[in-house]
């Protein structure tokens, strides 16, 4: 079973409190032409669903959503496929109850 | 950025650095914190319970200041498949005690509190700051930090390293290595608002008394996983974690777990009509005694999740960091009042202290236990929860079925579906991961 239509994570993310970095993502990913299993694995992995694929089959990131868990740092640093930072301070999700 | 130099300095505001910071600034030793959020934590999640003995020890009065939501009188374990639940409740008046032993808390509003209380006792504490680097000198000793704020350095005689999970400086300095993804679990979690009154009718309480569930079984569908379900004042916390090799492998989300966790006919009741005002997602580590890295070192020491220094079977964390971060400070300031230099010899004297404290202790008891859990994810988490809850449905079912065949037909169905041999290694497996 895959992504149930049910949950719209957008929905939940708008709950949260964030301040966007506009123009300075904290999280990249490297051009590929096809993605790896890494890569393909962040599409369901990732509690935000920061991770698409757009219309030539390819993984991109948007970080506006994200939470900061380190999922998809755990599991795609290792081969290169992103890179991975925290937030410049102050910025990114601000957790009101944690 | 900062001229003067520091005894020591703390990354991080979590549970670990706030204790660490607290202890040496207690001590007299002049120190700085440094917190990546907006203010401490902002970035922090947890369940939460909070242990009252580790805190006493570092705050004595907190019952009275800090913000605690309910005292625990209640812990249930339940085990569900798709439809039920067989659960185990134990309640106790005792714990209704005049300094109660657990409490529900708020982790993003405790650490703010906690904070304050690092910063009366006299450390200095910059938010919005994140390190970017550890400074080293050409002796390749940690000698210091670089943050984000402008370029320039601030130096100390030690670092200590309270980042997280998560914690990128130790592991790009090559302290220790990246966490994997069989090391830890993912957990989202979120904050469900209902009138306090209702709480109290839904969880059976009175007053600020409180209960915690912990759930196995159907709802992490073979992986490695778990649930729970704590009551607040006027919130209930809401979570499942899974590990993140598990999520690699089977393409399962977190909000799908999450979703379908909810809708379970157990838990459905206990939120029904809730205000949601929070999404949160935060890793566990879940590695064990095995995967605790080198706790110290020229200049450095790490303290808390960083050092996987959490106990995934009793579901503690904090109270390890704090324990750690405590440890940690008292002997670095031990080889300070010797004035002696923060060499990996000297600063030895952490993990020494470490070792006999409960948080080593109570690790290397169940050092065998994640590999376990994750290696027979299926039997433990799908394969005896389906069993287990048709057992007791067939036991508890009249239906003029005489009693010995429906134990018969229970037995068979255990049988069936782990054979003799891999009920009986199971059984040995478990006892010899839990001695
Ligand atoms: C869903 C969930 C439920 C849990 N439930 C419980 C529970 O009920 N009871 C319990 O005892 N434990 C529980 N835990 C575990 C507990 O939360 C952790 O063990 C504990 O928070 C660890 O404390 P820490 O200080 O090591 O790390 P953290 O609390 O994660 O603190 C790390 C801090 O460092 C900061 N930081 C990181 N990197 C940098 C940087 N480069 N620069 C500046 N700042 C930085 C972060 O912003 C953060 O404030 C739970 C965990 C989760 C995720
Ligand atoms: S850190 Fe977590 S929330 Fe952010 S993009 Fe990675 S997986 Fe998604």
């Amino acid at each position: 079973m895959n992504v149930e239509p049910t949950v719209r994570v957008e929905d939940k993310l708008y709950y949260n409190r964030y301040l966007v970095d506009v123009g300075r993502p904290h999280v990249t990913v490297r051009a590929h032409t096809t993605p790896s299993p890494q890569l393909l694995a962040l599409l369901n992995a990732c509690p935000a669903r920061c991770y698409e694929l757009n219309d030539n089959g390819q993984v991109e990131v948007t970080v506006d959503g994200c939470i900061e868990c380190g999922t998809c740092r755990v599991i795609a640093e290792p081969t290169g496929d992103i890179k991975w930072s925290y937030p410049r301070g102050g910025y990114g999700v601000l957790f009101k109850f944690g | 950025m900062i001229e003067e130099r520091f005894d020591a300095i703390v990354v991080g505001a979590g549970m670990a650095g706030n204790a660490a910071a607290l202890t040496m600034a207690k001590r007299g030793m002049k120190v700085l914190q440094l917190e990546r959020g907006e203010y401490p934590g902002s970035k922090n999640v947890q369940g939460a319970i909070l242990y009252a003995d580790m805190m006493e020890k570092l705050v004595p009065e907190f019952r009275e200041e800090a913000p605690l939501e309910r005292h625990l009188v209640e812990q249930r374990f339940w085990m569900m498949d798709d439809r039920s639940h067989v659960g185990m409740h134990y309640r106790s008046d005792d714990f209704n005690e005049e300094r109660p032993n657990r409490y529900t808390i708020i982790r993003a509003q405790f650490d703010k509190w906690f904070s304050s209380k690092v910063r009366e006792a006299g450390a200095t504490v910059l938010c919005e700051t994140t390190v970017t680097e550890l400074v080293r000198d050409d002796r390749e000793r940690i000698v210091g930090v670089r943050t984000d704020r402008r370029d320039g350095e601030i130096r100390a005689d030690v670092v200590v390293l309270a980042e997280g999970v998560n914690g990128l400086l130790g592991t790009r300095a090559g302290l220790r290595s990246r966490p994997k993804p069989d090391n830890v679990a993912l957990a989202v979690k979120e904050m469900h608002f209902l009138p306090r009154e209702t709480i109290e009718a839904r969880f059976n309480l009175k007053g600020d008394e409180g209960v915690v569930i912990e759930a196995a079984g159907t709802i992490s569908r073979g992986m490695t996983g778990m649930g729970f379900i704590y009551a607040n004042k006027e919130c209930i916390s809401l979570g499942i974690g899974c590990l993140v090799a598990d999520f690699q492998r089977t393409a399962q989300t977190p909000y799908g777990m999450l979703d379908h966790f909810k809708q379970h006919p157990s838990v459905a009741p206990l939120i029904a009509g809730s205000e949601v005002k929070e999404y949160a997602a935060h890793l566990i580590p879940e590695g064990g005694y095995k995967a605790i890295p080198q706790l110290y070192g020229e200049g450095w020491v790490v303290v808390g999740d960083a050092a996987q220094l959490n106990n995934a079977i009793h579901r503690e964390g904090s109270n390890l960091a704090m324990t750690s971060g405590r440890i940690a400070a008292e002997a670095i300031a031990k080889v300070k009042s010797r004035r002696e230099p923060m060499t990996a010899t000297n600063l030895s004297l952490y993990k020494k202290m470490l070792d006999e404290s409960f948080v080593i202790k109570d690790l290397k008891k169940y050092k065998d236990m994640p590999m376990l859990m994750h290696t027979y994810s299926q039997n433990f988490f799908l394969t005896y929860p389906q069993l287990i809850s048709k057992a007791l449905q067939n036991f508890v079912r009249v239906d003029g079925t005489p009693k010995v065949e429906k134990e018969k037909a229970t037995l068979k169905s255990f049988v069936k579906a782990r054979s003799w041999t891999g009920l009986f290694a199971d059984a040995c497996r478990f006892t010899r991961a839990w001695r």
